[in-house]
Parts: C-alpha cells; sequence; structure tokens
C-alpha cells in the first residue's frame, strides 16, 4: 500500500487523504474526483470535462505534457510516472508544467523513485508524493534540507548561490 | 629532504558557499554508504547514489574517481592525492583521459573519510561518473599559451557550478561530458565530447561561445556537430541548458547503446535538433533567470588571473646536454610570457603504465609544482602532466628532478606516448587488456632516434568498445575484443582527436597479443617508405588511403 505526501511552499511536509480514484482504462468511473490516462483522456475528453468534479491525468514518463496543450488548464492533478528511478524525463516534464505551461495544480511523482530524488523533484515543482506505507516525514524533511543551497535557478524560485554571494 | 612551502596558484578557491555545498554533499553519500551498508538501500538502487559520488564497482574492488575540474591542481590538492593513495590505497593512482584521478583499491567504508580529506583541499567526486554532466575539462595550456583568446577555465569553472547537482540533469539517459577549448589548436579533444564550448571571436571582434554536441566515442562513435557558430557570453549557460533540455527530454531510454546525444542528434538530424533547442534556448532566454553577467564571469575570472611573471629573464633554455636537448624538443612549448616555457610531464616511460603516478612520485611532483611553477599542474587527456609557468632557466634543473623520478621520458605526442584506458587489469566492463599492450609497444619502439624519425604519432588503446582509451581517435587505434576467451586486438588507422578530428578506420579482423605490436611497427615501417616531406603519419594515412598498410600488417600473420 501506499499513501500520499505533500509539500509545497504553501503548507509543510504532511500525509494527506487522496481525494482521486485512479481508474483504469476501460473501468467504470466512480463518483468524484478521478485520475485517468492520457489514452482514455483523450478518447474520452468531452465527457470527463463535462463532469463537474476535479480530474487528474497520468503521464507515463515519455509524454511530454505539452501533448495537452491547452486542456492543461482542466486538470487538478498531474501524475507523473517514474517506471524507474534511472529514468529522469518527468524531473523535465514537472519543469516545464510549471515554468512553460503556467500549471498551478498538484503535481505528483508516482511510480519507481528514491528518496534520494525528492529534493530534486521537489525543485524542478513535483508538490506531491506516492510514497510507502512505512515511510517518514522525517526522512523526506531531512532529504530537504541535507544541500542547503543551489546552484542552478529552478521552478522552486530558491535563491542561487550566485544570487546569495551577490547579497553578502 | 624538507618540503617547500606550499605555493597557492591562481586558480579558483572555495568560498563558503562552494565549501558547505562540498561538506554537505560528504556527509549526504556518507548517510547513502550507512543506508546500504544496513541494507536499506539495494545495490540496484545504491549505483546511480554511488557513481554521481564517483564510487564505481571495478573488476576485483571499488574504484573512486576524483574530479579535477578542467585539470588544475596546486601542489596541496596534488599532496593530499599522494596521501589517499598512500593511505587508502596501494601507493598509487592512475590519472584518466578525461583529466580525474582514479584510485583502483578503494574500501566502501573508507570512502565518506577520503571524500572529507578531499574536501579539505577543494576537491571532490561529484559526478565523476554515472548518468549526468560529468566533470568538465579544459585545454591543459589554458592561461599559459598566447594562442588562446582567453583563458578558458573561467567558463570552465562556471560551467562546473551551474552542473552540479542540478535538479533537472542528474538522472540522464547516459553520461554527458563537456569539454572548452580557447585556440583553433585543439588540445581538449573537444569535437569528441557530447558537448564543448569554444571561445571565438565574430566579425565585429565581439568574443562568444561556438557550441558542439554529439561527438562521442563508445560502440557509435561520431564527431560533434556545431549547434550554434556565435552564443553571446551573456546568453552560454541558457544555450548549454537548452541542450540538455531537449537531451533530457527527447532522448530514448530503452536501449542503453542508443541514449547518447549523438545518437538522438544523427537521429533527428542536425538542423531538427538545432530547432528544438533554438526553442527552449528563446524560452530560457526570455525568462532571464540563466542569464551571465560580465560582472559574474569577471569575478570568476579573476581567481584565475595570470601570476606574477617575472620580467627580463633571459629567453633562451640553457645547454644541458643531449639527453635534455631530445627532452625539450618535444616536452616543452612556447608560453605567451618571453622567458617562460610550458613542460610537459609524460607518464609515459616506456615500461610504465601509461597515466600511473606512485604517492612518491606525486610528492615530488608537488615539490617541482612549488619550486619552478607557482604551484601549479595541470592534467591532460592524454594521462600527462604539464607544468604552466616554468622559467627556462630553470628547465635543465626540473629536467634533472624528473630523471630522478622516471617521468623525464623525452616523447609528448611520440610513438610511445600512448593513451591506454586500465584494461582487463582493473575493469569489468573490459574486454582485454590494454596496459601490456601499450608497455609492449612503447618498449619496441624505446628507441629516441627511431622516434623522432617517426615523430607525431598518436597510438590509442582501449580495453572494449566504450572507448576509454580513445582508440576511434588514434592516429593508430587499438581495440582490444574478446573471442571466445582470447583476447585480440583490432587496429584502426586515421583517426584524430585534435582540431582535425576524425573517426579511425578499422582494418580488419584482430591480431593476437603476440602480433599486435609487430603488426603496429608494420604499419610504421610503410608510413616511414611512403612518406612525403614533412608527412605525419595521419597525413601519410589520408593521402595513400588503407589498402598498403593493411597489406603489411597482415603480411607475416597469414603466412
Amino acid at each position: 500500500m501506499s499513501k500520499l505526501l505533500t509539500y509545497s511552499a504553501k503548507a509543510a511536509p504532511a500525509f494527506a487523504a487522496d481525494s482521486f480514484t485512479a481508474v483504469a482504462d476501460g473501468a467504470a468511473l466512480p463518483q468524484g474526483p478521478v485520475l485517468v490516462s492520457l489514452a482514455r483522456f483523450q478518447a474520452e475528453r468531452d465527457a470527463l470535462l463535462a463532469r463537474n468534479t476535479a480530474l487528474g491525468i497520468q503521464l507515463k514518463s515519455s509524454e511530454n505534457p505539452e501533448l495537452l496543450g491547452a486542456d492543461v488548464q482542466h486538470f487538478a492533478l498531474i501524475a507523473l510516472e517514474f517506471p524507474k528511478f534511472r529514468d529522469g524525463r518527468a524531473f523535465s516534464w514537472a519543469r516545464i508544467l510549471r515554468t512553460r505551461l503556467g500549471f498551478k495544480g498538484e503535481i505528483r511523482a508516482v511510480g519507481d523513485f528514491l528518496l534520494d530524488q525528492m529534493n530534486y523533484q521537489h525543485r524542478v515543482g513535483f508538490d506531491a508524493w506516492e510514497v510507502p506505507d512505512h515511510f517518514k516525514i522525517e526522512q523526506f524533511q531531512h532529504a530537504l534540507v541535507e544541500m542547503t543551497n543551489v546552484y542552478q535557478p529552478s521552478s522552486d524560485g530558491r535563491k542561487t548561490i550566485r544570487e546569495l554571494r551577490a547579497a553578502r | 629532504m624538507l618540503n617547500p612551502i606550499p605555493v597557492q596558484p591562481n586558480m579558483y578557491r572555495y568560498d563558503e558557499f562552494d565549501a558547505k555545498f562540498v561538506a554537505e554533499r560528504v556527509e549526504q553519500f556518507s548517510g547513502q554508504v550507512q543506508r546500504r551498508l544496513k541494507g536499506e538501500l539495494t545495490e540496484d538502487q545504491f549505483k546511480p547514489l554511488r557513481l554521481m559520488n564517483g564510487l564505481y564497482l571495478q573488476l576485483h574492488a571499488y574504484m573512486l574517481r576524483i574530479a579535477v575540474p578542467y585539470g588544475t591542481l596546486s601542489s596541496k590538492q596534488v599532496r593530499k592525492l599522494a596521501y589517499i593513495a598512500r593511505t587508502y590505497d596501494k601507493n598509487f593512482g592512475h590519472f584518466t583521459t578525461r583529466t580525474n584521478m582514479q584510485f583502483n583499491w578503494i574500501r566502501l567504508v573508507d570512502v565518506p573519510d577520503i571524500q572529507r580529506h578531499l574536501a579539505e583541499v577543494e576537491m571532490h567526486c561529484i559526478q565523476t561518473s554515472g548518468n549526468c554532466v560529468r566533470n568538465v575539462t579544459a585545454d591543459q595550456f589554458a592561461g599559459a599559451t598566447d594562442e588562446e583568446l582567453e583563458d578558458p577555465r573561467p567558463l570552465s569553472e562556471i560551467i562546473r557550478q551551474w552542473s552540479s547537482l542540478h535538479p533537472e540533469f542528474v538522472f540522464l539517459a547516459r553520461k554527458f561530458k563537456i569539454a572548452v577549448g580557447s585556440c583553433e589548436k585543439d588540445r581538449a579533444a573537444l569535437k569528441w565530447h557530447d558537448m564543448a564550448v569554444q571561445i571565438v571571436r565574430n566579425e565585429q571582434g565581439r568574443t562568444g561561445y561556438l557550441v558542439m554536441a554529439g561527438g562521442g566515442m563508445g560502440r557509435t562513435p561520431y564527431v560533434a556537430h556545431v549547434m550554434k557558430e556565435f552564443v553571446e557570453r551573456e546568453d552560454i549557460l541558457a544555450y548549454l541548458e537548452a541542450v540538455l533540455r531537449v537531451y533530457n527530454q527527447d532522448s530514448r531510454r530503452d536501449n542503453i547503446h542508443k541514449q547518447r546525444i549523438k545518437i538522438l542528434i544523427n537521429t533527428i538530424g542536425v538542423e531538427e535538433m538545432r530547432r528544438r533547442v533554438d526553442l527552449e534556448f528563446q524560452e530560457l532566454k526570455a525568462m532571464g533567470t540563466l542569464q551571465l553577467p560580465q560582472a559574474e564571469l569577471d569575478r570568476i575570472a579573476a581567481y584565475f588571473a595570470p601570476p606574477k611573471f617575472e620580467t627580463g629573464l633571459p629567453d633562451t633554455i640553457p645547454e644541458a646536454g643531449p639527453d635534455f636537448a631530445n627532452w625539450v624538443r618535444t616536452n616543452v612549448s612556447r608560453h605567451k610570457q618571453p622567458g617562460y616555457a610550458i613542460a610537459t610531464i609524460t607518464l609515459k616511460t616506456p615500461g610504465q603504465v601509461p597515466g600511473d603516478a606512485t604517492s612518491e612520485q606525486m610528492d615530488v611532483i608537488a615539490n617541482l609544482m612549488d619550486e619552478f611553477s607557482v604551484g601549479e599542474v595541470r592534467v591532460t587527456h592524454e594521462q600527462n602532466l604539464t607544468l604552466p609557468h616554468v622559467r627556462k632557466v630553470d628547465l635543465p634543473a626540473i629536467y634533472a628532478r624528473l630523471k630522478e623520478l622516471d617521468f623525464a621520458a623525452p616523447n609528448a605526442g611520440l610513438i610511445t606516448d600512448i593513451i591506454a584506458c586500465p584494461g582487463l587489469d582493473y575493469c569489468d566492463l573490459a574486454n582485454a587488456r590494454s596496459i601490456p599492450i601499450a608497455q609492449k609497444i612503447a618498449k619496441k619502439f624505446e628507441n629516441l632516434d627511431r622516434q623522432h624519425q617517426i615523430g607525431e604519432l598518436k597510438i590509442k588503446i582501449s580495453g572494449c568498445i566504450n572507448a576509454c582509451g580513445h582508440h576511434h581517435a588514434g592516429h593508430i587505434g587499438i581495440l582490444g575484443v574478446d573471442k571466445k576467451g582470447v583476447e585480440f586486438y583490432q587496429l584502426l588507422l586515421g583517426g584524430s582527436g585534435a582540431e582535425d578530428a576524425a573517426i579511425g578506420d578499422i582494418m580488419g579482423p584482430g591480431f593476437t597479443e603476440h602480433d599486435i605490436a609487430e603488426a603496429v611497427e608494420r604499419v610504421v615501417n610503410v608510413y616511414i617508405a611512403e612518406r612525403q616531406g614533412t608527412e605525419r603519419f595521419l597525413d601519410t594515412y589520408r593521402r595513400i588511403g588503407m589498402e598498403k598498410f593493411k597489406a603489411a600488417a597482415y603480411e607475416t600473420v597469414a603466412a
């Protein structure tokens, strides 16, 4: 089993209830917010948008979120898959969602990622993580502060070492 | 003998931010090692973490690769490397073709301590392995040669910082190597890199950067394409980031042999790659967050200010016998300052393991650096060391000391100045040994008159298709292969790692380890017989092609 961890500029890290139900392609849609694949969204776009409830989409690591076009604004949640922790494409997808497409909803990491990747994920725009049941919030808090400063600007808007130097 | 007082050369110095960054990174990795030892991380999960901290699992033990950014080392750092070799390894280290230092016999539990030692002298192992942006390399004559437009190291340092734990690019499809040069003459093998920057001047006389991408060796060798002829100074990080974005987004992830940027560019075509990069570049430029202010470039460049050169020194090299004269002929290069020279120490005395140095040798080199070269040395991609700023009057004394060390081989650029990867003696990827082949060839051509008669000839040996020994770029390349448990060696001719970069042509079936050195000799003899005027081996090969070389190489093997 897994649970949901959320952390954003607005709130401290916390475990949260997942209001979305992941629905397999072809399965009947339950009441309330659902999480569907890109294929299902493309096939049933109008019907899904006509439901008067929050909508989530899960993208494979090979699916660039730019495929969503202007529809990106309709989603409350975009889940990005890590099929294997070695596949780092979703780092770019999250960054594109935040800086190019202006996506303000939840970006959730799902799949096979490592504790040691969560700080990077946070930096590029992820604000939710599907983690195993035994995962402790302290692990995440520690991962966030292991490296105090950063050299690169990213979508988290943190001050870079160059900016900190200039402000001395 | 007492050590001289360490001289701090003009090179980048960590400020409190860099120091904290490296120290925290060491503790982070120390925690990861503990989690691995406790079984909280599987080897599969630990692997990318240890690789990005320089730790590689070799055939017999862990190998630790230490970054030497743009090849520049202070004497204090060299002494620390000697200390690590003595304390944690078998008393020697190995300088690699990416100007790093490798220790081949490291225990996992010692690694955090070693990294703490390195942090004390402003060194680290960050991103020396793994699928990330690797240690940035540069021309070893940087800041010393009159051939350059400007010192390439300030930009290299800026790239080092920008690429250190870049959140978007630490899990790339494959490794990503960047080099920086500043001359027409290419000593950094720019065109063989995933991405390279050459400092250039445009028609308006402005200095900026030519960016290349898509070079690489390995199974499918390619020479890099020009991505953009001229990138303005302030835009360079935005442009480099744009290339990496396209690579991370669009590279294949389904076949490890087709995941380097060279494959992406040569699949979609360079025009399409340029178009995609330009879209990202325009967006980054508009955002402005990666723009590089001139003030920042100046601030970093100030660290690399030229040393205070003495004036009025004699601009001639003293006489000190025929052996010294031979060494000067190949190992001493022109310096931009009258009275000074650049001296190359080849770690290639015939019979030696190319690129290896013992703790004692490193300590003596550190002393030489302090006494004669403002505390500084450079590591070259040809696995040699360069003293960048030496007074011509001191050359005989330097030579005498190198001779005691057995590092005075007068062979820079000659046939015995061979690049070789560690090969099957150490590496778990290798199919064949490289080191004994290099030793055998060097011994065969040991006679110096003969070496001079042959002239510039670059032999490069790899123990497998991954090409760490740059065999594709050798004037004569040698590739070790395994055929049913027996080591064979293929010959390649006509490659180059310089400004005339080219991929060597494969001659044909491999030679046994007993035949390979003689096959090389027969190939060289064809060159001697066929060359015209001042042609180098490479020039003759390019003029007459493979046929005669091939016929000679296989002559006695067939008989």
